[in-house]
């Protein structure tokens, strides 16, 4: 409303951008990047609908519509590989959502200072670990030869599990270890959410005899249900995305038919086997239905009546 | 707050304080366990009887991690990655970030969409790829840095701290004063924002020190590979250098120390970022929170 007051008069917008002339100047290789390395890119969205030659360039390619689409559609693996992206997101969903907030909830009642400063500082030191680092670690720890848990095993006198190699481990491996490595940081949000709520709550509770796990189940617990229903929809929004790096890195020939997820199939046929096509036509089918998700997501809590995302 | 604690809660307190170290043990242990096989003998290792402390202390696996090149070279890559690239990445979002926080900055809705819309759609990764390869940036040090060198959730952080931490009358008094933007920004606002910038610096240059994803797909020359990608062929795929093993006589050894130089590798490419956090920790909250409140 603001802006079409101030587009009636062209004159003053025109002294108005001149006068800050130095602001659009700041902007400019900001914009310049957002064009080349995002809107450009968008525009080569449509090779997903054209056979695309190199030689030919994007404009020029064939055109030939959705069978990219049912090319993978039809393909015996679409099936596995959607399983995999919606089974793995459902599966961290299922047993990381939880931790995070318990953690916080049981660090909120600490009362040393020190003792609460390092368990934060050790929980939440995973978070900056690489996703190879990660991935060595997890090779390591799980080697059927020399990995702890194996040693472990042999020394209570059960045979040593080769867990990368039998498809079966993949998704567990994946969600225990993402879990060892999130928790900590994920109950930041948590925590400050803990921090936000009335301490006259607490003391009226106090007065009125409550005990510790009262006052957690009857204050704390309602008061970061808000942040707990936004953390789990917006969760719930990236269902059909499951991060490249680390299936990548700990995929090998024979758990591929449980990890393979869409990111990594569309690297797979994109960028080693150069199906330039074919490959845009996966991301952008799975594009589409994230933002499906993540739209429908954002309606269910506009009418659950608490603040929207976007 | 002084109430006499009944015996429930103190049962409570203690239960819950016995839980959390618990999973701190946890989280610690595994970190804890790379450290001291790095320095044990990989005999002892591999016998499984380094639990609690290092055996046979031994830093020959750490003399071949810095004897060897490949390492070393995507060490310093990494470096300069990491510095360059950090030092582009906070550019970039500040001058994204003030102009959008300004209220005078006519067009700011439509700016905001330009960059907002890019959140939920992006070309993917064939497109980017063919628009890296057609601006000639395959295989040069651009590719690492340009791509993604904004963030528009950090952007969105930087935006609300620079609105809601900084007194809109101190900005106006300086434009009475007769600063330009240029001086504004620099002289006003971003001395004033000193915790938002550090916790970016955190977070661009922590996705620097660990990415692999932009040298994997667009750099071939080995000698512009940053680290993580030496470790990945190093832990993941198993392939230690030539030169590392080249004066080690029996394949047995080979095979030995190959497994305690993973250890001390990953200690040596993540010790710079684990002791860099916990002084930054503070600001880690403010961080979160900052970008958490709708922008």
């Amino acid at each position: 409303m603001k802006e079409k007051a101030i587009n009636s008069s062209s004159g003053k917008l025109w002294r108005g951008i001149a006068k800050n002339w130095q602001l659009y100047l700041m902007f400019l290789p900001v914009l310049a990047y957002f064009i080349i390395f995002h809107y450009v890119p968008m525009y080569g969205v449509q090779i997903a609908f054209k056979d695309f030659a190199g030689s030919l360039g994007i404009w020029d390619s064939p055109w030939v519509g959705f069978k990219h689409f049912t090319r993978f559609f039809n393909g015996s693996n679409c099936g596995t590989i959607i399983w995999n992206t919606v089974s793995i997101s459902l599966y961290s969903l299922a047993v990381g959502f939880p931790v995070p907030i318990l953690l916080a909830v049981m660090l909120n009642e600490v009362r040393g200072k020190l003792f609460k400063k390092t368990v934060q500082t050790v929980t939440y030191a995973p978070y900056f670990i690489s996703m190879v680092v990660m991935a060595g670690m997890i090779m390591l720890f799980l080697s059927p030869s020399s990995g702890i848990i194996n040693v472990a095993r042999k020394a209570m006198g059960l045979e040593a599990i080769n867990f990368m190699y039998e498809s079966k481990y993949f998704k567990t491996i994946y969600v225990l270890t993402g879990v060892w490595q999130n928790a900590g940081w994920g109950s930041i949000i948590y925590l400050s959410a803990l921090a936000g709520i009335d301490p006259a709550l607490h003391e009226a509770a106090v007065i009125d005899g409550a005990s510790r796990m009262r006052r957690i189940w009857h204050i704390n617990i309602p008061g970061i249900l808000p942040t707990v229903c936004i953390m789990l929809i917006m969760n719930c929004g990236s269902l059909m995305s499951v991060g490249f790096e680390k299936v990548f890195l700990l995929m090998n020939d024979l758990n591929r038919s449980s990890a393979e997820v869409i990111s990594t199939y569309v690297y797979k046929v994109g960028l080693t086997q150069s199906q330039y096509s074919f490959s845009t036509a996966i991301n952008l089918f799975n594009s589409v239905i994230n933002f499906i998700t993540l739209v429908t997501v954002n309606t269910i809590v506009k009418k659950m009546d608490q603040t929207s995302l976007f | 707050m002084k109430i006499k604690q009944s015996k429930g809660d103190r049962i409570f307190d203690i239960i819950n304080i016995i839980l959390l170290i618990a999973v701190t043990l946890v989280i610690l242990y595994p970190l804890y366990f790379i450290v001291i096989a790095s320095f044990s003998d990989p005999l002892e290792v591999l016998a499984g009887k380094v639990v609690l402390y290092p055996k046979n202390f031994s830093l020959d696996a750490y003399g071949m991690v810095f004897k060897d090149s490949s390492i070393m070279t995507g060490y310093r890559n990494t470096i300069f990655y990491t510095v360059f690239g950090t030092a582009l990445n906070i550019t970039l979002s500040v001058l994204a970030a003030y102009p959008l926080s300004r209220r005078d900055f006519i067009g700011r809705q439509f700016l905001t969409m330009v960059l907002t819309v890019t959140m939920f759609f992006s070309g993917g990764m064939i497109p980017l790829y063919l628009t890296v390869t057609s601006l000639g940036l395959l295989d040069t040090v651009w590719a690492i840095l340009l791509p993604g060198a904004i963030s528009v959730w950090n952007v969105v952080i930087i935006r609300t701290y620079f609105q809601t931490s900084i007194p809109f009358e101190l900005t106006e008094a300086a434009m009475v004063d007769g600063a330009s933007n240029f001086q504004l920004l620099f002289r006003v606002v971003l001395p004033l924002s000193t915790p938002v910038i550090a916790v970016m610096v955190l977070f661009y240059g922590v996705a620097h020190w660990n990415a692999f994803f932009n040298a994997l797909i667009y750099i071939n020359s080995k000698q512009l590979y940053p680290l993580q990608l030496v470790l990945r062929s190093i832990l993941i795929q198993n392939t230690p250098s030539d030169e590392m093993m080249a004066d080690l006589d029996t394949a047995a050894s080979r095979q030995l120390l190959a497994e305690t130089i993973k250890y001390a590798l990953i200690v040596v490419a993540t010790a710079p970022i684990i002791a860099v956090y916990p002084f930054l920790q503070k600001y880690f909250v403010k961080g979160i929170m900052v970008g958490a409140v709708k922008g």
